[in-house]
């Protein structure tokens, strides 16, 4: 055991403050394992969310040293040994308590999104669909919704444009949506008008926090861009749909 | 044992100008991106606009490849006969060289300019927006990809462009094993081979390439076709995920080549061939 530093925001969205603990900390312990010996010790009413604890969950999403991390698969021994550990509540939501915040904004933009609207069944009354079909939106599935990549991403984090722009995780969602092989609903124009495409600057921050690693950006975001360039910016394009009326 | 520090602002984030509670060095990429970026985009406008030394016989530089007009006479320029459209017309500016960087090469500077990976490098590292990952951007009013910048939507036809010159390119590597006819190699040889190849893995590691090939598809299944695409959206898909490392080793790789032919057309070395 190891006696550790912590300085955790403490506070609701009217205000708050660092309060710094000291605690003893154990071999293999993470950030989260921290923050409820914190709680044990030193803070009953210090609120965090968590669920399972194995990073599957995407509840105890944080800020840890000004990186957004899930708490749970941040390992103690990452840091240097007398290095201050700093936690704070995501900067993109709103805060409700201490580490709490409310993430509601997010399931608001996933109810926009027009649904998949399969196409119809085959002959035998299946729907059929081959592997290379689907790698593509099986990598999306892996999606924990933790939001780590919603809180870093600039356009919400700094410029606060949760009008304009639904964010890497719903771009990842509209992506496993449109890439779908069996979808026909056409979200292609909504993704600029509505959804945004255009806010994002493809600085890659949301690839670089995910703990799914997923290629957010590379996958999803620049893909679904293209389709966007494919229906509105390209001339050649325009003019063949013009022509022989195909989308 | 519990200490309390000053109120903060609202989760302890401060929102100006490169405010974080990042405790590593996060300006050390941003600051290496600007200095990578500044060095060897400057050296090759510099060699642009310097009009002289590309030709080193057999060897043309990249800086000047293809040339559509060349000048009529001067140190180390591509003979007449090379060019395109032959010398410089006589209504030509005299304020500007005479080079032939300012005609097809520019295709180049549009490819990576519009280039998906390099938006992040110069956006991260020239505009700030933001330097790094958590790290507060500058706090000006931002629009993203959606007023001024809505021309990053062509890069599919800088590729375009880039697809040109590649073939271009890789004649200018084949040519350089034939020094009057005699078919031999020299360093030159294997620098522009090289630097075919390279910019080969990064043209066709584009994210619009990848696109257009097949990721616009959503059925790879369906039909001959679209298992063909599919094959080869694989494959620039592997490439796809080394974008970065190829954008920066064909930078330099164009530089460098470039750097030899100019030494070698200059006379300051001595090119090591077989001829």
């Amino acid at each position: 055991m190891a006696e550790r530093t912590f300085k955790i925001w403490r506070g609701n969205n009217d205000g708050g403050e660092f309060v710094e603990y000291k605690i003893d900390v154990g071999p293999g312990w993470v950030v989260l394992d921290c923050v409820h010996r914190i709680q044990q010790q030193h803070a009953t009413d210090l609120a965090c969310r968590w669920n399972c604890k194995a990073g599957k969950c995407g509840s105890c999403s944080m800020e840890i040293n000004g990186k957004p991390r899930l708490g749970c698969m941040t390992r103690m021994n990452s840091f240097g040994p007398e290095e201050v550990i700093t936690i704070q509540p995501l900067k993109a939501f709103p805060v409700i308590k201490d580490l709490v915040t409310d993430v509601k904004w997010n399931y608001e933009q996933n109810k926009r999104i027009p649904p998949l609207k399969p196409k119809a069944r085959g002959a035998d009354g299946h729907h059929r669909m081959m592997q290379e079909d689907v790698d593509r939106v099986q990598e999306f599935r892996k999606c924990i919704e933790c939001f780590l990549c919603q809180d870093t991403c600039h356009v919400l984090r700094d410029h606060e444009k949760h009008d304009k722009f639904v964010g890497p995780r719903f771009m990842v969602r509209l992506a496993s949506l449109e890439m779908h092989p069996l979808d026909t609903e056409d979200r292609v124009d909504k993704m600029r008008k509505e959804f945004g495409s255009g806010w994002c600057n493809i600085t890659r921050c949301c690839t670089e926090v995910c703990p799914e690693h997923i290629g957010i950006t590379d996958n999803a975001i620049i893909p679904m861009k293209e389709r966007v360039v494919d229906r509105t910016y390209d001339p050649i394009a325009w003019f063949f749909r013009k022509v022989f009326g195909k989308k | 044992m519990t200490t309390t520090t000053a109120r903060t602002a609202i989760g302890g984030h401060q929102n100006t100008f490169a405010a974080t509670r990042r405790d590593d060095k996060w300006w050390v990429g941003p600051v290496l991106t600007a200095s990578g970026l500044a060095l060897f985009f400057g050296y090759l406008t510099l060699r642009v606009f310097s009009g002289v030394y590309y030709w080193a016989d057999p060897y043309l530089s990249p800086v000047a490849s293809p040339p559509v007009f060349t000048p009529a006479a001067g140190a180390g320029v591509v003979p007449v006969s090379h060019a395109w459209l032959g010398a410089f017309p006589s209504f030509w500016p005299r304020f500007l060289p005479q080079s032939p960087g300012f005609f097809l090469p520019v295709l180049a500077i549009c490819f990576r300019m519009t280039c998906y990976y390099y938006r992040k490098a110069y956006y991260r590292a020239f505009a700030a927006t933001p330097p790094a990952c958590g790290v507060r951007g500058v706090p000006l009013k931002y629009r993203g990809e959606t007023a001024l910048l809505l021309f990053q939507n062509l890069h599919r036809y800088a590729l375009y462009g880039a697809l040109f010159l590649l073939i271009f390119l890789w004649l200018d590597g084949f040519k350089a094993f034939f020094f009057h006819g005699h078919f031999g190699m020299g360093v030159g040889t294997v620098m522009l081979m090289v630097n075919a190849a390279l910019l080969t893995g990064y043209t066709f590691g584009c994210h619009s390439w990848r696109h257009l090939i097949g990721g616009k598809l959503d059925c790879f299944s369906c039909d001959g076709g679209s298992r063909a695409r599919y094959g080869i959206w694989k494959k620039s898909s592997w490439l796809n995920a080394r974008h970065m490392q190829f954008a920066w080793i064909s930078l330099v790789w164009v530089a460098l080549t470039d750097f030899y032919i100019w030494m070698v057309s200059s006379g300051a070395i001595k090119d090591l061939n077989t001829w």
